[in-house]
């Protein structure tokens, strides 16, 4: 082989490995791409629902009121009769089979949106007003475009007649779509028109807050003490070894630690945000210890030995020199775990988050639901108005990751310094 | 050791605080083909607004009663769901720890569906070929092997020449048991049990167990996965609860068994060969401790959720005869007993 057949083949196989990087990250943003096209192209319509306008007269005849109404008489008032009559008076129908088709165009929660509605504008008694009412999943799906409207009526879970008003409304502009407060705002439900993630945000938010409280501080003592104070022989290379080690077991033991010690021993209440916060911290632990002992090690010792050199002790020397100056490593780093933590499903599903919690809880030993865990939920529920739930919920829990992993990454690159 | 008594201490604080907190909220564990049912109860239940929405956790059946069974005490859920009736060895182990009185209601009648993609055509099976579908060994000829059937007419030349597909539910699922005990082990062929027997081991046991050579798909508890993937196949075929069937009919249906189809009158009077109760089963010592559980019982079993043109039966539960109806609902109110013996 001659020199130059020697340079070509070296600078062909420089272009190969190129190429097969290149191929790499075309593949893995391809994957991403991908994944991300499916959730937003089946999530985004959940940020909508459907409402059918209904015309209502809040006459005090037909709410049994006296006049000049007080709060607590508005809200004991029977909804019932005034939204089962608006609700028939939005398309012609004849007998009760009917009008049971018609009633279930709407969400079964119309009687409690017209007391809502009042009860928040009371300036309405004795006066009409058109309503938007929530229209039922079936309707919403349907006008949304998910649901096949070409198949024969026995496949359908709507039937020829309501197929038939639906028609009517649209062509009367009665059917709206407007943001989906419901989303945010309500807990669990059976019918998906009605289902949010509210008692699902509120549960993530306890179990994250008591997850810091407990992990942060510990990791920063614990790291604290074994990067500056401990002496280096077997003990602590034997705990350095099992706290890299403890960070690498699978998230689903920590469920089961959580399982046998907090609800059988100490008999916290099951599926509530205490409990789940106190696994994961105990799963986040290694995870912040590591970054945050990386973040105390890249502090050149020229910096304590300066401090130590005009008569700072050793506490002052690691308090007031050391320790700020390892803050965004070690704030980065504890970001990241609790990004972790907040996607985890596994441990929580041991330790019973994995429930049908309709109240939104208040408190973090009342059950609740996490981000993750109604994800799972809502994939395996029947009616096909999940089916945009869940991806919704996952683009909501994705946001909320890649926004912490931002704020984790500007931290560490606006307060790092170089030496 | 600060760190750790710190931790300690903390722990036994909350674990004091919650022991302290008595229970205003109805704990609900058991079985996923019962959850859905309960939920829609439990959130119309609170909805009336006296009582907290109760908490629903879908454990799988024999979870289920082994938390309900763990003890007296707002620790303990209050009820649970069963796709089955309770078994003897889980009454034993209630009376073990304390839980001796248990009220139970039939809340009415699932039928299994064995679903296929619409797209393909009607099938008619019987519980003996199916069972030969699944089995993991069958008889051929008078002698047990491991099944030999790839194609649907290696079973019988008036099944389709198609590859055997199936796609089953994990062996924790209640669904799964009553699909053991009213298909495999009905199915089971005579000589395959004297067979079993003759080679002692136990035939039901024998009966009920399913190939693992790739043409029988473990799909997980999650029924609606299921329902996607026979969507998409026309090929495959899967057994789920009836309300799965009901919300997805544009893209499944039933094949039928024995040549009757799953229905509504089918499945209440069991003319529909694979139909069975569901139930839940109520801690009565836990009545007065934890408020709402007997309202709870009575807005079950109302006629309005459980009769024949409640919610439930728009969802896909089979609602119970009229006689039967009129027993759960007297025992629900009565707050009767069983024997745990």
């Amino acid at each position: 082989m001659t020199k130059e057949e020697r340079i070509k083949k070296r600078y062909n196989a420089e272009k190969r490995f190129k190429l097969y990087g290149i191929t790499s990250v075309v593949l893995a943003i391809l994957f991403v791409v991908f994944l991300i096209h499916v959730i937003f192209s089946k999530g985004s319509s959940a940020f909508q629902k459907t409402t059918i306008n209904v015309e209502l007269n809040f006459t005090l005849d037909s709410l049994y009121l006296d006049p000049n109404p007080s709060k607590d008489d508005l809200e004991n008032v029977e909804y019932y009769d005034l939204a089962i009559e608006s609700l028939l008076k939005v398309y012609q129908v004849n007998g009760l089979k009917e009008e049971k088709a018609l009633i279930n165009l709407f969400s079964p929660d119309y009687e409690y949106e017209v007391r809502d509605f009042l009860i928040k504008n009371p300036e309405f008694i004795n006066k009409k007003t058109i309503l938007k009412l929530t229209a039922s999943d079936d309707i919403d799906q349907l006008h949304k475009g998910n649901y096949p409207r070409h198949l024969p009526e026995d496949r359908r879970r709507i039937n020829d007649f309501q197929l038939m008003m639906y028609d009517k409304l649209v062509e009367q502009n009665k059917i709206d779509k407007i943001f989906n407060n419901y989303l945010f705002q309500k807990g669990d439900s059976r019918n998906p028109e009605l289902a949010g993630i509210g008692g699902a945000l509120v549960g993530s938010f306890f179990t994250i807050i008591i997850t810091l409280l407990l992990s942060f501080p510990i990791a920063i003592f614990a790291s604290i003490y074994l990067e500056e104070f401990a002496p280096k022989n077997r003990v602590t290379d034997f705990i350095e070894i099992n706290i890299n080690n403890l960070a690498a077991v699978p998230s689903i033991v920590f469920g089961l630690l959580g399982l046998g010690i907090l609800l059988s021993t100490f008999d916290l209440p099951r599926s509530t945000p205490l409990v789940a916060g106190i696994t994961l911290a105990l799963m986040t632990l290694p995870r912040i210890i590591i970054p945050c002992r990386a973040s105390l090690k890249a502090v050149p010792p020229s910096i304590r030995e300066g401090a130590l050199a005009v008569g700072a002790s050793k506490v002052q020397s690691v308090m007031h020199h050391v320790v700020p100056l390892a803050i965004p490593g070690t704030l980065s780093g504890t970001i990241i775990g609790l990004a972790q933590a907040l996607g985890e499903t596994a441990p929580l599903i041991l330790i019973g988050m994995v429930a049908f919690v309709v109240d939104i809880p208040s408190i973090p030993t009342d059950p609740s639901a996490s981000l993750p865990v109604q994800v799972y939920l809502w994939s395996e529920q029947a009616e096909r108005g999940f089916v945009e739930k869940t991806s919704a919920t996952i683009m909501i829990l994705l946001s909320f990751l890649i926004t912490l992993n931002f704020i984790a990454v500007y931290l560490r690159q606006k307060f790092e310094r170089k030496w | 050791m600060k760190i750790i008594k710190v931790l300690i201490s903390f722990l036994a604080v909350f674990a004091f605080i919650s022991n302290v907190q008595a229970r205003d909220q109805i704990k609900i564990v058991g079985s996923s083909t019962v959850y859905p049912y309960a939920t829609v109860v439990a959130e119309t239940f609170g909805k009336t607004g006296k009582f907290k929405t109760p908490v629903i956790e879908s454990t799988g059946t024999g979870g289920g009663m082994k938390l309900f069974c763990a003890g007296v005490g707002t620790n303990h859920p209050d009820i649970t769901n069963a796709s089955r009736a309770i078994k003897s060895k889980e009454k034993a182990l209630c009376e073990k720890n304390g839980v001796t009185e248990i009220i139970e209601i039939v809340v009415g009648n699932d039928g299994i569906s064995f679903a296929h993609s619409v797209n393909s055509p009607d099938i008619d099976f019987s519980k003996e070929q199916l069972w030969r579908a699944l089995a993991h060994e069958v008889d051929v000829d008078g002698k047990l092997v491991a099944n030999p059937y790839k194609k649907w007419s290696d079973i019988d030349s008036s099944l389709p020449s198609k590859k055997i597909e199936i796609l089953i539910a994990p062996p924790t699922s209640g669904t799964r048991d009553a699909w053991n005990s009213l298909v495999m082990v009905k199915g089971c062929s005579k000589a395959a049990k004297s067979l079993f027997e003759a080679n002692g081991k136990k035939a039901k046991k024998e009966c009920a167990k399913m190939r693992e050579d790739g043409y029988a798909v473990e799909a997980g508890e999650n029924d609606t996965l299921i329902v996607q993937k026979l969507a998409s196949n026309p090929d495959a075929y899967g057994f789920f609860g009836y309300s799965y069937l009901v919300a997805n009919k544009d893209k499944i249906k039933a094949a039928a068994i024995n040549g009757v189809k799953p229905s509504l009158e089918g499945i209440q009077d069991y003319s529909y060969p694979i139909a069975r109760p569901l139930f839940f089963y109520v801690k009565k010592a836990h009545i007065g401790v934890v408020p709402g559980i007997e309202e709870f019982m009575k807005a079950f079993t109302s006629k309005k959720a459980m009769g024949p043109r409640g919610y439930l039966a728009e969802i896909g539960l089979v609602p119970l005869a009229s006689d039967k109806y009129k027993a759960i609902r007297t025992a629900a109110l009565k707050l009767e007993t069983i024997s745990i013996k």
